[in-house]
Formats: structure tokens, C-alpha cells, sequence
């Protein structure tokens, strides 16, 4: 059965296409639909429910030594209140999950996982951690929003203070508060648009909700769905769990090499990966230049010989061309090669493009 | 939603207007691109193709998914609307001005309902 987040009952108020993702009742889109959705968060604001996601906190004096075993990223050195992403791996480096760890203070770090890795996850974090550390699955006491778009901040500050909110990208200020309602206000998102997500108790999420709506009626706010979560982050070249990268994908063949830190002591999935810094697959980007449009495990022709698989695809709204993602051998990866996926029995031409396809204007 | 009085349905959501002549244009109905969402690429056949009753002519595809189109006649195709296919969202737009094909020389159908039969039809889908 689907669990419903708090926000279940707004979305229906406000007219959400309800499908079931990742065990919840979410909204795929609203009457606006996909694409006004999407423009919106690319030349406006819109308002993302993504309370499915899951909060696990690591608090202890091992707290840092845990996550640094455990995940690829290296998160010592971090202030109070910064972020930073990370893979999670298998001894094989295959990955677990990818995730968020913010910082609060020394030894308390909260971590923002996939809502479907949810459980698995925390069986992993328990079944790894060492020493003087406890790790909490809070998930379902926590509410998350999204607010994106390049006019998130002026809506923002008709609920709160400037100087509750966090400055630089990837850091939060966990003690801030809008609409008199206490959060985490995180500058951060998955639309490749500036923006915030905000945590706040799962039972005054709704209230948020309305009051953010309120807020950005001038600004044009509207409440967007699943099916423009995704379009933006494809064009943003975001990976998404289960499509860049699973347990069979290692995060250098997922191009996320930045998030490996081969310098720092061992970590789970060290030795693996160490031998695979130069992978035999990479992710690339493809730009359709043919008719139709390439999805998901489609697989991947130079010629007559089989290259690889795409791992995402749309049509990509701002730009107004399909576009896709796909893992291919590293010899056939050079930008500008055509290539040809195969969509229903149909090949379906497209070139290698550099990633991301979308940048925001600075 | 709207449901012309002076066309004929399908069960999977495709219209049919009988033309002069013994012609028939076919597209999709208004709950149809209700529920596909915005289209953004229109597959067609080609002029001279056969059609099938109850079998695939072409596909929509939303931003999120692919759906087949069936043929709620059989004959041969003797127009496309290419206009399509460079701007789907006239699907969206205008569902029943947006005809997909013309077809000739029919020699069967669906099972196609009237407007208040299909009006109900959908409701009890919907359920």
C-alpha cells in the first residue's frame, strides 16, 4: 500500500494527478501541467512537495568517523550548516544511494536520502556504524519542500528574515524560521535553478505549503510535480538513483568522480574503485537531432555495434529538443559522435553533447 | 469537457467524423489529451498506408510517456495532418480541430459510440 505525505490532501486540493512513486501518493503534475511547470521554475518560482524523501540523523562523538567510512565524500573540515553530496557504496563500489549530508555542529550531521532507498539505507547505516554514533531514521516527523526558481529568495523574504537565510549554495541554517513556522532552510535543489528546500515537522508542512503559495501569488507561483522534477533535473544532467547509477554503477562511470575522495582514509568501496578510476563506461549526454524521443533502457548503436544503454530521457522543455543520458563505453564517449538509439523497434538518431544540456544564466 | 454531438468514439479515446464522400477523418478526444498531459511528438503513418480497426496507427508522446493511437477504422490513409508534427501541442490546444489522418475505402469499424454514450463512458472510467 502507499503511504501518503502530509501534503496528501493539498494536492488534491489543488488539482494534483496523483500516481504512486517510490511507495507514496505524489503528484505527477498539476492543471498547469508539465511543461508551464517546468518554465515556471526556469523563469519564475514553482513549489515542489518532497516529503518522500528520507532524513536520517547520525549524532555521537563518531559521527564524522562513521560518515567518512561509509560514504565517498570527505566530510571533515565542514563548518556548521554546510552540505555536501555524496555516493554511498558497496564493497564492489557499486552504489548504495547518493544523499546530502548537512552539518549542524561537530557531532550532529543530518542525511537526505532517496525516498526508495529509504529503508535500506538505514539497514546499512546500522549494519556499518562503529563506535560512539547513533543513527535515527527520522523521516516521517520531517516535512520537505522545495522552492526553485530565480524568484525563490524574493518570496522567501515575504516569510522570513535575510539573515536567516543561508548565503552560499549547499549550506543551511537549521535554526531558521518562515511563516513563524521553525525549519532548516537549505540552498539547494534538483531543478539546475536557484532555490531553497526547507524541512520543517511533518504536521506543519501543509501550513507552509499554503503559506508559500500565498507569499508568491505576484511572482507567479505554482505548485509543480514529479513530471517537472524530472524534466528539470535531466536537463540540469542531475542523476536520479535507480536510472544514472544503481548497485551495478560505480560513481566514476556515473561521471560523479568529484564526490570520491580516494585521498582520504578508507571507506567502504576504496579498493574497488580504485582499481576503476579510468572506467570502461561513462555517462554522456545525447541531444536527439532525429524524430522521436529516447527514454530509459534504450539501447545505445554506433553503426551495427552496441555501445552502451540510456539510463534517462525527455523532451526537454527549455531547450525544445529531446534529450537523454546514457552509459557508454568510454572509447565510443568523444562529444559530437553520432549515435543511434534504438526506441520501439525504431533507431532514432542523436550525438553526444557535453553535459549538462541546461546551465542557468549566472 | 467537451464532446461533439456530430462525431463518433471509440473506447480508446479516438474520434471519428464521417466526411462527404464516404471519407473519414480520425483524431483524439478531449479526455484523451486531458489524460496524456502535454504532447510533445506525434508519430503518424503515411499516405497510402493501410489502416486496422483496433490496431496502432501512430503514438503520442508526453513529456513523461509514450501512447499508442488505434485505428477505430479499417482502410488506407489518404491525408496526414503534418502540421502535427512539427507542433503537437495543437493536440492539447484544439483536440478535435487537430485531426491525425484522413482514410478512404473503409471496410469496417470499431464498435464507435455517440457523444452521450461516450460522455458516460468516460465518466465510468474515470472511477
Amino acid at each position: 500500500m502507499e503511504l501518503k505525505t502530509p501534503l496528501y490532501d493539498t494536492h488534491v486540493k489543488y488539482g494534483g494527478k496523483i500516481v504512486p512513486f517510490a511507495g507514496y501518493l505524489l503528484p505527477v503534475q498539476y492543471e498547469s501541467g508539465v511543461i508551464r511547470e517546468h518554465q515556471a521554475v526556469r523563469t519564475g518560482c514553482g513549489l515542489f512537495d518532497v516529503s518522500h524523501m528520507g532524513e536520517i540523523t547520525c549524532i555521537g562523538p563518531d559521527a564524522l568517523a562513521n560518515l567518512n567510512r561509509m560514504m565517498t565524500n570527505d566530510f571533515a573540515g565542514m563548518y556548521d550548516g554546510q552540505a555536501r553530496y555524496s555516493p554511498m557504496c558497496h564493497e564492489n563500489g557499486g552504489v548504495v544511494d547518493d544523499l546530502i549530508v548537512y552539518k549542524i555542529r561537530d557531532d550532529h550531521y543530518f542525511i537526505v536520502v532517496n525516498a526508495a532507498n529509504k529503508d535500506k539505507d538505514f539497514a546499512w547505516m546500522k549494519e556499518h556504524m562503529a563506535g560512539d554514533a547513533v543513527f535515527t531514521d527520522i523521516s516521517d516527523t520531517v516535512g520537505q519542500l522545495a522552492l526553485q526558481g530565480p524568484r525563490a529568495k524574493e518570496i522567501l523574504l515575504k516569510l522570513t528574515d535575510e539573515e536567516l537565510l543561508p548565503k552560499k549554495y549547499y549550506s543551511c541554517n537549521p535554526h531558521a524560521k518562515a511563516a513563524e513556522i521553525p525549519c532548516v532552510i537549505s540552498k539547494t535543489g534538483y531543478t539546475g535553478e536557484d532555490g531553497y528546500e526547507l524541512y520543517m515537522a511533518a504536521d506543519r508542512a501543509a501550513e507552509m505549503w499554503e503559506a508559500l503559495m500565498e507569499a508568491g501569488k505576484e511572482e507567479g507561483l505554482i505548485p509543480c510535480g514529479l513530471g517537472a522534477r524530472d524534466t528539470l533535473r535531466l536537463e540540469a544532467a542531475m542523476p536520479l538513483y535507480g536510472h544514472e547509477m544503481d548497485e551495478t554503477v560505480t560513481p566514476f562511470e556515473a561521471g560523479l568522480g568529484f564526490a570520491v575522495k580516494m585521498a582520504k582514509e578508507d571507506f567502504i568501496g576504496k579498493a574497488a574503485l580504485a582499481e576503476q578510476k579510468a572506467p570502461k563506461r561513462v555517462r554522456v549526454g545525447l541531444k536527439v537531432t532525429g524524430r522521436g524521443i529516447i527514454r530509459e533502457h534504450q539501447p545505445v548503436f554506433a553503426g551495427a555495434r552496441q555501445i552502451g544503454m540510456t539510463t534517462s530521457g525527455t523532451h526537454a522543455p527549455q531547450l525544445g529538443y529531446p534529450i537523454a543520458m546514457a552509459l557508454v563505453n568510454a572509447e565510443d564517449a568523444t562529444t559530437g559522435t553520432a549515435i543511434e538509439a534504438e526506441v520501439r523497434g525504431r533507431r532514432v538518431s542523436a550525438e553526444i553533447v557535453p553535459l549538462p544540456f541546461y546551465k542557468k544564466k549566472k | 469537457m467537451n464532446f461533439p454531438k456530430e462525431l463518433k468514439y471509440s473506447r480508446s479515446h479516438e474520434w471519428v467524423l464521417y466526411e462527404q464522400g464516404g471519407t473519414v477523418r480520425i483524431g483524439i478526444t478531449d479526455y484523451a489529451q486531458k489524460e496524456l498531459g502535454d504532447l510533445v511528438f506525434v508519430n503518424l503513418p503515411e499516405e497510402g498506408d493501410p489502416v486496422t480497426a483496433g490496431e496502432a496507427l501512430g503514438d503520442v508522446e508526453s513529456v513523461k510517456a509514450v501512447s499508442d493511437i488505434y485505428s477505430p477504422v479499417t482502410g488506407t490513409v489518404i491525408e496526414i495532418n503534418e502540421e502535427l508534427l512539427d507542433a503537437p501541442q495543437k493536440i492539447n490546444e484544439d483536440p478535435y480541430g487537430a485531426w491525425f489522418i484522413r482514410v478512404e475505402n473503409v471496410t469496417g469499424t470499431e464498435e464507435l459510440l455517440d457523444a452521450a454514450a461516450y460522455e458516460a463512458f468516460t465518466k465510468e472510467e474515470k472511477q
